[in-house]
């Protein structure tokens, strides 16, 4: 759970290059805490690049520039040493576009984070992996293989465990990155359901480009074009009076 | 992890470093062009085992370019079906480890059943058997990574199969396949093993394609033991090994340029 | 008929021809081996072949000490080989700066390419000095240096180029994504790496082993340059000793003794059915692990 504070991210003057493209122009957001905010643009944009600036996976890439700020509860994770690293990772959950289960199974692909972070014992590894599977939906329908590979699993299935594996961490956010778009319209709709679920107890960044997702979903908007932000705000404001030109142009299909 | 890193160069680095430090101080004027001398170890030069490598090398590499490149082109897709051409691609794949002394051991008997013995051609044999699954890989790379659309439109302009092989994809592929035929070239030179009893040491320089003759790597092979033929070895060893560098940036450059010029 | 048309068919006719020619040919070998091999197993058993000794043909066609000398140097070759190998692969795949990688990649490329001779040469002139007065005398053994010790490093060497290549093809496929969902629940690099990239990448680096083996196994020239000539048990890693592959380049000379030219060729079968298999394997595997990263 987070500090009880309204802004749980934050960035300021944030500037990413990606072998001398510029990527995302001076952005300054803020992510509010315990609500739904979806990122919104047209493809290519940004949103991408957005998301993994909040849990520094931008630096894996070779020849990446990151300037600015990305205050996480105040501070700076932009400034932090390498070995705190992997602590600031922890806080954020990723559900990526395509689920990505580890090559091992059901049982260990949650439980992988819990091990290697030594944080449960033994016997209450169990009732965590449980725990996990049942808040992302998925127990019922694995409980009676938990030790089969995870890649049998079907694509919807694979996401809620992507899912479990995030939450089983305890983390703070969740970045998904359009979680829904590989997945088939019944799965999409668990997805969305969950994610609706889990806003009461973490902080959700959806990115998403499209935008019946987003009205459905979002408390919170931020619209993103070839990397400036040009409009954010409480989810309501933003769909129906949209103060930008190019927010309305997006809005109304104009551009995509 | 570093340390592995830096063991594997450094033994590259310390192979250089010995053929060089040994081989460079003895290669002369003399040594390169004169052939040994039968009286006296000490004089005389390798020349019999630079031409004798070349004579070996060269033309097994020309036929095994020949054969590997009707293979290749037979391998591609619109003239075989594909599980043909999996399984020959898969062979291929698998008979490139196979150690060069089988190959020798195979056309020395063969040469022996036609009364023949140690001789060039059968040293031609021997090295073309073990080229052809290197350069028809390469060939077989190079050409496809010809764009489709290529192929296509060369089709579409009233061409027949053959001839569009022939013609487009050839050119286009030039550069990779060029690179094939180096590192089979390369491979050529340097092999001892299967033309250790395909060809007969001898000092002078061969006349016919039924003579014996002998190369740089059975030269090392004979007389590395001999203080005597040391000289020799370790000049022809530093050849070798020159060949084999500039083989290799040879080929990187082309390959390099393989994929700058390639049409997508 | 129409002259191109007639080039055509021709041209594919004889395409096809050539391809199978080859492939006969190497059906050739393997008969040709086979059939070579006849006669000395008419006159020795297998079992006399595999467990007895010494190595004397015509009397004598004991294997033993051969097979053990070989199994020695192959195997310690590749214990060397393999951990060395797959932690410089996992730098360079993982670890190493672009430029860094650019500047590592031709050199395994020109390591891979080096004739067996002169590994062969270099050992003799290296290695050989180095056990006779350094290594053996640490280890309280006496020895010329000619023997199975050098001859392992020396293939290990050799092998590592094919180890590394391979291993950093299989590590560069796993994808990215891969390496992103386990770094996002707060692993570490090296974690993420133990865990998950090698783990991913197992069907490939078994492949690099096999095939590096197939080539250690079959080396010829390198091995019979310093692993010293008498075929009898080895008492120490010290010790000369024989390897299957170091009988053979003495074949022109032997093939006049009475069934110990069809014993070498019995010899080389057994290379060529080892290696080959082991290739078959490795290949095999290869092929699997590059399908697997189809989601």
């Amino acid at each position: 759970m987070a500090i009880n504070s309204n802004i749980h991210i934050e960035t300021k003057n944030l500037n990413v290059s990606y072998h001398e493209h510029h990527v995302l122009k001076n952005v300054n957001i803020k992510i509010p805490t315990n609500q739904i905010t979806a990122i919104i643009g047209p493809s290519g944009c940004g949103k991408t690049t957005l998301l993994k600036s909040f849990n520094r996976l931008l630096e894996i890439a070779d020849e990446v520039k990151i300037s600015g700020e990305v205050l996480v509860d105040g501070k700076n994770i932009l400034e932090c040493k390498g070995y705190e690293i992997p602590d600031i990772r922890k806080k954020m959950g990723l559900l990526s576009q395509k689920p990505y289960p580890l090559p091992m199974s059901i049982y260990e692909n949650v439980a992988y984070g819990l091990k290697i972070h030594n944080n449960v014992s033994e016997d209450k590894l169990d009732e965590t992996i449980e725990h996990c599977l049942k808040e992302a939906g998925l127990w019922d329908e694995v409980k009676k293989r938990l030790d089969d590979p995870a890649t049998r699993l079907s694509v919807g299935q694979q996401q809620r465990l992507c899912l479990a594996r995030a939450i089983a961490v305890k983390p703070e956010v969740l970045l998904c990155d359009e979680p829904t778009s590989a997945l088939d319209p019944t799965a999409a709709q668990q997805i969305e359901k969950l994610l609706l679920k889990l806003k009461q107890e973490y902080t959700v960044v959806l990115v998403t480009h499209t935008l019946r997702q987003a009205k459905r979903l979002a408390d919170y908007v931020v619209f993103i074009y070839f990397g400036e932000i040009v409009e954010q705000g409480p989810a309501k404001e933003v769909f129906k009076n949209p103060k930008d030109p190019r927010t309305k142009a997006y809005m109304e299909g104009d551009i995509s | 992890m570093i340390i592995s890193v830096c063991i594997v160069l450094g033994s590259l680095i310390i192979i250089f470093g010995i053929v060089t430090f040994n081989g460079a101080s003895y290669i002369s004027i003399e040594m390169v062009t004169q052939t040994p001398n039968p009286n006296d170890a000490l004089r005389g030069g390798i020349l019999n085992s630079i031409i004798g490598s070349m004579l070996l090398a060269l033309p097994a590499t020309g036929l095994a370019f020949l054969i590997g490149l009707g293979i290749a082109l037979y391998l591609q897709k619109d003239f075989t079906p594909s599980w043909f051409s999996g399984f020959i691609r898969f062979t291929l794949d698998v008979l490139w480890g196979i150690p060069s002394i089988v190959y020798g051991i195979f056309c020395f008997t063969i040469m022996l059943y036609f009364g023949l013995g140690g001789s060039i051609l059968a040293g031609i044999f021997a090295l073309t058997l073990l080229e052809i699954p290197i350069i028809t890989r390469y060939i077989d790379e190079a050409i496809k990574m010809v764009p489709k659309g290529l192929k296509e439109g060369a089709y579409s302009l009233g061409s027949t199969k053959f001839e569009t092989s022939m013609k487009v994809i050839r050119k286009q592929a030039f550069p990779g396949i060029l690179s094939g035929i180096l590192l089979g070239l390369g491979r050529g030179i340097g092999d001892t093993a299967s033309i250790l009893f395909t060809t007969k040491a001898t000092n002078r320089i061969p006349t016919s394609l039924l003579d014996s003759t002998d190369t740089l790597p059975t030269t090392i092979y004979h007389s590395y033991q001999l203080p005597t033929g040391q000289p020799k070895a370790y000049a022809a060893a530093f050849i070798l090994l020159v060949i084999v560098l500039c083989i290799s940036i040879l080929s990187r450059i082309l390959s390099k340029k393989f994929t700058k010029h390639v049409i997508k | 008929m129409n002259k191109r048309k007639l080039r055509d068919i021709i041209g594919t006719k004889l395409m096809l021809i050539v391809t199978l020619f080859v492939f006969i040919l190497f059906f050739l070998i393997f008969f040709l081996l086979i059939f070579g091999s006849i006669s000395v197993l008419e006159h020795a058993s297998i079992g006399e072949l595999l467990f007895s000794s010494p190595w004397n043909p015509p009397k004598n066609f004991g294997l033993a000490p051969i097979i053990i000398a070989t199994i020695l140097v192959t195997g310690i070759a590749l214990l060397i080989a393999i951990p060395i190998s797959l932690m410089s692969a996992i730098y360079i795949a993982e670890y190493a700066p672009r430029r860094v990688r650019q500047i590592i990649r031709p050199f395994i490329d020109v390591l891979a390419g080096v004739p067996s001779i002169v590994y062969g040469l270099c050992a003799y002139l290296f290695l050989v000095p180095l056990v006779d007065n350094y290594i053996a005398p640490w280890f309280g053994v006496r020895s010329t240096g000619l023997c199975i010790f050098t001859a392992a490093v020396t293939l290990a060497v050799m092998v590592f180029p094919i180890i590394i290549s391979l291993c950093v093809e299989s590590f560069s496929a796993v994808p990215l994504a891969l390496k992103e969902a386990s770094l996002s629940v707060g692993a570490t690099k090296w974690e993420t790496v133990k865990k998950i990239v090698f783990r991913a990448s197992a069907p490939g680096i078994l492949s690099a082993i096999l095939l590096g083996f197939g080539r250690a196994f079959g080396e010829t020239i390198a091995v019979s340059m310093v692993v010293g000539g008498v075929p009898s048990i080895p008492e120490s890693l010290f010790s000369p000793g024989k390897t299957l592959a170091s009988l053979l380049p003495r074949y022109g000379e032997l093939i006049t003794i009475p069934l110990e030219g069809s014993a070498l060729i019995l010899v080389a079968l057994v290379l060529f059915i080892v290696v080959f298999l082991f290739n078959l394997l490795g290949i095999l595997l290869l092929r699997k692990a590059k399908k697997r990263w189809s989601y």
